[in-house]
């Protein structure tokens, strides 16, 4: 990390926020800050307070966000930009432009749109490994270029739903955070985002590949799902999650299970690497995947981020408990597997305190990690029944 | 803070090596584990599910292991519990044994630390400068107040050291976090229904497991009225009131009186247009002696009413003793007019049939009936199929079979039947018997057929006509049509009381084993002929003349009826209770809750995520600075440690290197 010329000339004195901030920083910001207006003009009358208060927050988290992580600034913008787009395209027509319209139907469509996302995650996961195995930088660039591009059509693919979800019907529309199909889009957006930002951090697109495959894997399944089952059809809610309390507590869980699926997949890279350095110091493997410690501290703070969301999740989930279901703790299946994973990870990061527990050991335990992450977010809605079933109402 | 092995003083006291043990970090992390093993028991199995329903899946044997081991409500076990105090305790020894330390470090920025004992740290550098340690001093002071450090400076005789660090707060975040957890637990044990089950358990409450009314239960399973922690369920139907609520605890349950009455004025659910619902809702009036007025409010999922630190939630819902009017048809019998019946959900009524007395006890009304259908382009679309009701049939030996009737005509293959499931035992699903009606909806002409089959002297007319007409021209062959008349009523006989299988079954019993398909052939054939001219007759009379042949509909209808009729054995009901009408009454199903260990739990909320966010986000760091002469040049030593994110705080101490190499030159 060398320090520029003009860094070493630079006052000593640390230049205030505002000095340091650029003009893309102020236009962003004042962006940001002008569709909030815009929508509370245009929806203001329909929000309660909570609801305004989460438009308020997200607006300022997503304001620091891009200037914390510049790319984010240009991404936002460009999903912005094509989800006004194809909602223009829906114009007067409604659900029928969907079909009709030559953008909506090849591009933008939320089906097409995350159709797109889908064939750009596998690609960009082959251009991960084809750049890893060959060396070639420009092929991982277009690696990461792929990935973006995935995450901006995931991201505009739900926001068209949500617009889509009011076609239907003024009541049946909501934020597409609602069932498996909709979480599991969300779940390869915040991976993938999380991974390009470590990408960006530790320069490294080695990990490229290992993080997609997950992803990947959970395109997979949203094919199936979606073809199999048809589990694309937006539903009305079911009166259990209306509320206010789903918006947030739903995306901190999935920015959760998105952190501990990256560990696992670099606790993978971590022992392939190891692995390697032992048996074939020279290799491939050996020479491209980053340093240990590196792989290490990926590890850490992408557990140390998914352990913080996942505890915010988790304590808005009992809160939204205490308001639905008159408890804030029933000790139902998916709340106790919450609290199983959170407990997991706890042990984890206790483990990285302790000598004796780092390195091997704790690899392996991020990526059994996965399995129980796993089971929590698939599995308890799958095999075990609960009032997250909401058989009762 | 980490557990070196091996660097303990030697002589130490027993409480000291329990603190020790308690403390320990790897006590913690078989503690963390431990509790999510033990966690997963209780989402594998169901918990708290009525007794009998364990019994029936794992017999008597298992049932009985299981339930010492606690695992029908595993979470409130001593054993659970033990883990979990374990837990708690070893979490406060930890606090106990960091946090002064710790406190300590907030405040001291360790201007004492000795020249050696930087130079054994892993992050360190040295320089020699020709400048003045005085300039030297107030130029660092800058630099470490622009990386965002805060300091202190000691000047001796012979040296000079600055002190800094950034994140004290961090620290703020240990205490936070695991403060956090024993606050947590111990606010969630006022609100667990743990002290109820350690009075349960010395005898001084008893649980009720009679169906009896609220106010017969005694004393000893009622709770006082001021009870501060409690989470309980009541049914209240539309127009009635309740001031209990009912706590469910292992095999019973307890009542729980409220200081006010809740009346229920109303229970809605709204639905979308698909049909899925969409809100479910109940209108309720509080009557409370504190008050001048009674208190209305709409309380629905997600929206409670929070009245007197007693919060009143929208949990369910079920009927509220619906008034169903029936039609009894008779199916075994030359009845052809059905018996009126009035009865209630949740009552019963004495019925005299064919089989005996027997009692009907009604358990369930449903108005609508959504359910998934394969349209005819294969899609699966949502539809209703209206009213049903569900009622048990009780014969006097107390077996009972479970019923579940719709009241509206539903249509297969454009033709429309009534369906009325019948099972054994709640554990299976129902099967339905379609009786087959006419294009107007109605079942009369199955009933006219199938009584006409009890109609022995009418059958044997039929029977008579039919094989007079078969032997007309035949002389001397009296003896075998006589015959065949006779077999005609004896298989008539079987099959309206037993079906198709009764026939096979009497076949099996009474033929030698390689004539039996040829037998059962015959008989179809003779027994087809029959009831086709007795369904013919019924046709007759309702004036349709045969002789025009059957249209299809009218051909489908006898399969149907005869299909029907077979299956009337397995049915097992003496009639078909066809619902006539119904005043609909739904009762609200409230959850009402005090929990005041909730304030104590959210504190413990807040703490937990401001100490993790504290801990992670807040980067803890220490840099020192030493100054000294090394022969008329000035010697810098900077060390630094930092907790957690050591990658970047190696980058963060590089850089400040390069900065002071910059000033002053390369290092020494
Ligand atoms: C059972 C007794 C426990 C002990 C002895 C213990 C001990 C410790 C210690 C000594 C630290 C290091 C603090 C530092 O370096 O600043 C720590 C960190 C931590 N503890 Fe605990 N702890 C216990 C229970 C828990 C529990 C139940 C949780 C809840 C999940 C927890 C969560 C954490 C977290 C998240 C960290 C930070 C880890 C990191 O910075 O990487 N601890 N614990």
């Amino acid at each position: 990390m060398s320090v520029t010329h003009q860094d070493m000339l630079q006052d000593l004195e640390p230049a205030p926020l505002w000095k340091r901030l650029g003009w893309f920083d102020w236009l962003w910001a004042a962006a940001v800050a002008a569709g909030a207006a815009w929508a509370w003009r245009l929806y203001g009358g329909l929000m309660d307070d909570y609801e305004v208060a989460i438009l308020a927050a997200s607006s300022a988290g997503l304001i620091t966000l891009g200037v914390l992580w510049k790319p984010m600034r240009a991404f936002t913008l460009v999903v912005a930009g094509l989800s006004l787009f194809a909602i223009s395209r829906y114009g007067d027509a409604g659900q029928a432009a969907a079909d009709s319209d030559f953008f909506l139907r090849f591009l933008l469509s939320s089906q097409s749109a995350i159709m797109w996302m889908s064939a750009l995650y596998v690609m960009a996961t082959v251009a991960y490994f084809g750049a890893l195995f060959s060396g070639s930088a420009f092929t991982g660039k277009v690696a990461s270029a792929l990935t973006w591009s995935a995450a901006a059509m995931g991201l505009s693919g739900l926001m068209v739903r949500w617009y889509e979800s009011y076609l239907i019907g003024a009541d049946v529309g909501h934020i597409p955070v609602s069932n498996l199909y909709e979480v599991f889009i969300l779940f390869c957006l915040l991976t993938s985002l999380i991974y390009l930002y470590y990408e960006g951090r530790y320069r490294t697109r080695a990990l490229g590949g290992f993080v997609l495959l997950v992803v990947s894997a959970a395109v997979g399944f949203l094919l199936w799902y979606s073809f199999g089952r048809g589990a694309h059809e937006i539903q009305p809610l079911v009166p259990a999650l209306q509320s206010y309390w789903m918006k947030i507590h739903v995306p901190a869980n999935f920015i959760g299970y998105g952190a501990f699926a990256l560990a696992a997949m670099v606790g993978c890279a971590w022992l392939l690497k190891a692995r390697a350095e032992r048996r074939n110091p020279g290799g491939l493997l050996a020479r491209r995947l980053p340093a240990l410690e590196l792989l290490d501290d990926v590890m850490y703070k992408a557990i140390a981020l998914g352990f913080a969301f996942f505890t915010v999740a988790t304590i808005l989930g009992a809160l939204w408990a205490a308001e639905a279901w008159g408890g804030y703790w029933s000790w139902d299946p998916k709340e106790t597997w919450a609290l199983i994973v959170w407990l997991n990870y706890a042990a984890w990061l206790h483990m990285r305190l302790t000598k004796g527990l780092r390195g091997a050991p704790l690899a392996w335990w991020a990526v059994v990690g996965l399995f129980v992450t796993l089971f929590a977010f698939l599995g308890v809605n799958m095999f075990l029944s609960g009032l997250h079933s909401y058989g009762e109402l | 803070m980490t557990d070196t092995p091996g660097t303990r003083p030697a002589p130490v006291s027993r409480g000291r090596i329990l603190l020790e043990f308690l403390g320990s970090m790897n006590l913690a992390i078989t503690l963390l584990v431990a509790v999510a093993v033990a966690s997963v028991i209780g989402t594998v199995l169901q918990q708290n599910q009525p007794y009998q329903d364990y019994l029936i899946k794992f017999g008597p044997f298992w049932f009985e292991v299981f339930g010492k081991l606690g695992l029908y409500d595993v979470y409130s076990t001593a054993w659970f519990l033990f883990i979990l105090g374990f837990l708690v305790v070893s979490t406060s020894v930890c606090i106990y044994r960091n946090v002064p330390t710790m406190l300590h470090d907030m405040r001291s920025y360790r201007l004492g630390v000795q020249r050696k004992s930087l130079q054994a740290f892993h992050l360190k550098r040295e320089w020699i400068s020709e400048r003045e340690p005085q300039a030297l001093e107030e130029w660092l002071a800058r630099l470490l107040k622009s990386a965002g450090y805060r300091f202190r400076s000691r000047r001796d005789d012979d040296h000079r050291v600055l002190a800094a660090r950034r994140g004290a707060w961090s620290r703020l975040g240990y205490l936070f976090t695991h403060a956090a957890i024993v606050i947590i637990c111990i606010g969630a044990l006022f609100d667990g229904n743990i002290p109820l089950k350690l009075r349960v358990a010395s005898g001084d409450l008893k649980v009720e497991t009679r169906d009896i009314p609220a106010s017969e239960v005694p004393a000893v399973s009622r709770l006082p009225v001021d009870n501060p922690s409690f989470r309980g369920s009541v049914r209240i139907a539309e127009g009635s009131s309740a001031n209990v609520v009912f706590l469910q605890l292992g095999e019973g349950y307890l009542v729980q009186p409220l200081p006010f009455r809740i009346e229920v004025k109303d229970f809605r659910i709204e639905h979308y247009a698909t049909g899925q619902p969409r809100s479910f809702e109940s209108d309720i009036v509080i009557h409370d002696p504190q008050r001048d007025q009674p208190l209305e409010a709409t309380i629905s999922v997600n929206h409670p009413l929070v009245y007197r630190g007693y919060a009143i939630y929208q949990a369910s819902f079920s009927d509220g003793g619906t008034g169903l009017t029936l039609d009894a048809w008779l199916l075994r019998g030359t009845s052809t007019e059905p018996m009126r019946i009035q009865g209630r959900v949740f009552e019963s009524v004495e019925v005299q049939t064919p089989d005996g007395p027997m009692t009907l006890e009604f358990t369930d009304f449903r108005l609508f009936n959504i359910n998934p259908v394969k349209g005819p382009d294969g899609r699966v679309e949502q539809k209703n199929f209206g009213p049903n009701f569900t009622f048990k049939l009780r014969d006097a030996t107390g077996q009972a079979r479970e019923y579940q009737n719709y009241m509206l005509p539903v249509e297969f293959d454009g033709r429309p039947y009534f369906l009325s499931g019948v099972r054994e035992s709640p554990a299976e699903p129902f099967r339905y018997l379609h009786i087959p009606l006419t294009a107007d909806g109605d079942i009369r002409r199955f009933q006219r057929f199938n009584a006409l089959l009890w109609d022995d002297r009418r059958v044997e007319a039929v029977a008579r006509r039919t094989t007079a007409a078969a032997f007309a021209g035949r002389e001397g062959q009296a003896a075998v049509g006589e015959e065949v008349v006779q077999s005609m009523m004896r298989l008539v006989g079987h099959f309206r009381s037993d079906g198709f299988d009764g026939i096979a079954e009497q076949v099996r019993l009474t033929v030698p084993e390689d004539k039996q398909a040829e037998v059962i052939t015959a008989y179809m054939k003779v027994l087809q002929a029959i009831l086709g001219e007795l369904y013919l007759h019924v046709l007759e009379d309702e004036g349709i003349s045969p002789d025009k042949g059957l249209d299809e509909a009218e051909e489908r209808f006898f399969d149907d009826a005869v299909n029907a009729i077979s299956a009337l054995k397995a049915y097992g009901s003496p009639f078909y209770l066809q619902l006539k009408d119904y005043d609909f009454v739904q009762a609200t199903g409230l959850q009402i809750a005090r929990a005041p260990g909730k304030n104590v739990v959210y504190l413990g909320f807040g703490l937990l995520i401001a100490g993790v966010f504290l801990m992670f986000y807040v980067p803890y760091r220490r840099l020192w600075i030493w100054i000294d002469r090394d022969g008329g040049r000035t010697r810098l030593l900077m060390a630094g440690s930092g907790s957690r994110h050591q990658q970047d705080f190696e980058t963060e101490f590089d850089r400040l290197a390069e900065r002071i190499e910059a000033q002053i030159g390369p290092r020494a």
